[in-house]
């Protein structure tokens, strides 16, 4: 869920100015029924947004369930950070929490990874060999990066010396990211940018860090010596086709090239020249400054669990679930929260967000012998930074319609100081509250 | 199927400011309302000569509490894009002024005590 938190923080909330005159937003609030009593045992796979702030709800919610998170990385990373870190606005150190601090007490933290998941026998088993027998699945492990589907590309090449940024990789890369960038700025020369071609976290990220470098550039005033190359993996800038047109629009006035059906494929950090794949075959470019961002799946685990679709996104292995109710297809004790779920849109904390309650109904419903009611429309956000100190709060939804949150008030496609507030100071407190099943 | 709620709203603002530090600020904000009160209880009046001083304060709050938000969103002025924009900005430069001159009147009615000719004195 990279750079996407967005402001899903911002439903049918208000603008509230903090003593600081901060912008911010309201959130949906948790449930405040009574505790429903149950002796269930529910493995939550992942700590990541979705599984912290799950396993917050479910422990505030349920009394006597046995609730298991499995994640074997003790750092918790705050990733709608990284493009600012990226951008040499914050630090590493603005994206790291610890795992621990946000898993509530009454929740069992099991620090392993799953090894094996059997959704026919109910189980998981960890790499340490610790085997989980579960009445309730949800599967929250995020996405993987596929870092070697790039050739010739190594995380150890990120930094100013090579001129690579990986900024999705972690926030010490996002760092070492906006180091290359720094240089790339003051220098000048050819930037490349772009996205993979399988779906992707957040989606705007590539963009925000293409204009962000435009921004830098002309603020140290050598934007003339940069040439500034966006590679997009298909006829467009983004899949919502107003928002599409819009970025398309600010990428001309300010002289960002567009390249369409270019596929990032290789780099040669020696030569300096990266290949991409296009519908007329293989073209290589020279560059002196590189943003890479690999294709993205499922982890292998889940992959191999048989959860995944079996005709879609094949090579990619997204869970089967429902795209509004989130209950798995085949195995109605699964669900799955955030970017693993198989769904048209959304691989962003904003939609991990909303997808929470709506896993909480249905689960609750279920121990109380009801049917759950509420349904998620697909609903996400992308404060899409154009400048520093400007973005455009975008809000859609399945179906590419644009759901403002502040219809009349934050018009969607226009760029915004307010909407940049609300990335840069509002969207953290809200993520952390998320996290606390607070929001 | 969203909906506001206070107690998310103040989780938020406790996430942002830290919890003991956002509560500080308002317990800051509650005192100096409350001194203000007191004062004008205590004195009977306003007084126009510290009322004039508290209003010559406010463009410095204004102007400070402005470029304090600019500085802590890496933002300047040319940032500022459509209506809402002004609006806020227009929303942070009041309470910025409106909470100096509090403070200013509060500090020197506090400072100087009761002009006024001895009485019984309030304790609200």
């Amino acid at each position: 869920m990279t750079d996407s938190f967005d402001l899903s923080a911002t439903r049918r909330g208000f603008l509230g100015l903090a003593a600081a005159g901060a912008a911010f937003s309201a959130l949906p609030a948790p449930a405040s029924a009574q505790r429903v009593r149950t002796s269930a045992r529910i493995v939550i796979l992942g700590a990541g947004a979705g599984g912290a702030g799950m396993a917050n709800r479910l422990a505030t919610r349920l009394e006597g369930a046995q609730i298991t998170v499995v994640d074997g990385r003790p750092q918790h990373w705050y990733q709608p950070g990284f493009t600012l870190i990226a951008a040499g606005l914050k630090p590493a150190s603005y994206s790291i929490s610890g795992t621990g601090d946000w898993l509530p007490r009454g929740v069992t933290w099991l620090q392993d990874y799953a090894a094996e998941i059997d959704p026919e026998a109910n189980r998981v088993t960890t790499l340490g060999g610790e085997r989980l027998d579960y009445d309730y699945l949800i599967v929250a492990t995020g996405l993987t990066l596929d870092w070697e589907a790039i050739e010739g590309f190594s995380l150890d090449l990120v930094g100013a010396e090579h001129g690579i940024s990986a900024h999705y990789a972690s926030p010490e890369y996002a760092e070492r990211s906006w180091q290359a960038l720094d240089r790339f700025t003051d220098q000048g020369g050819v930037g490349l940018f772009g996205r993979p071609s399988t779906e992707m976290k957040c989606a705007g990220a590539p963009l925000k860090i293409t204009m962000l470098a435009e921004d830098i550039a002309s603020r140290k005033g050598n934007r003339a010596n940069a040439q500034i190359i966006y590679n997009a993996h298909n006829p467009t800038l983004f899949g919502v086709p107003i928002v599409d047109h819009r970025v398309r629009q600010i990428f001309r006035e300010r002289a960002i090239e567009m390249r369409f059906e270019h596929v990032l494929t290789a780099i040669d950090p020696g030569r300096k020249v990266a290949t991409y794949a296009t519908p007329a075959g293989d073209v290589e470019t020279s560059y002196d400054f590189i943003n890479v961002i690999p294709p993205q799946r499922a982890p292998q685990v889940v992959r191999e669990s048989g959860l995944s679709w079996a005709d879609r996104w094949t090579d990619q292995g997204w869970i089967e679930v429902d795209m509004a109710t989130l209950r798995h297809a085949r195995y109605a004790n699964v669900f799955g929260i955030g970017d693993i779920n198989g769904v048209p849109k959304g691989k962003t904390a904003a939609s991990a967000k909303f997808h929470m309650p709506v896993i909480e109904d249905h689960l609750l419903a279920e121990l109380q012998g009801r049917e759950g009611t509420r349904r998620f429309n697909g609903y996400t956000s992308c404060p899409m930074i154009t400048r520093i100190g400007r973005a455009m709060l975008i809000e859609f939804d399945y179906y590419d319609n644009l759901v403002p949150s502040f219809p009349g008030i934050v018009a969607p496609l226009e760029e915004l100081w307010i909407a940049w507030l609300m990335k840069e100071i509002a969207l953290k407190p809200t993520y952390n509250a998320m996290l606390r099943g607070l929001a | 199927m969203e909906e506001f709620s206070l107690s998310t709203f103040l989780a938020v603002f406790e996430e942002m400011f830290g919890t003991v530090l956002f509560w500080a600020l308002v317990a800051i904000a509650i005192l100096f309302t409350l001194a203000w009160i007191y004062v004008l209880f205590r004195d009977r009046a306003l007084s126009f000569r510290k009322y004039l001083v508290a209003q010559l304060s406010m463009p410095f709050g204004a102007v400070a509490a402005v470029a304090f938000v600019l500085w802590i969103t890496s933002s300047r002025l040319g940032d500022i894009g459509g209506p809402i924009d002004w609006l806020v900005l227009l929303g942070v430069a009041a309470v910025g002024a409106v909470g100096l001159s509090i403070v200013v009147y509060v500090v020197q009615s506090l400072g100087r005590g009761s002009r006024l000719p001895s009485g019984p004195r309030s304790s609200a």
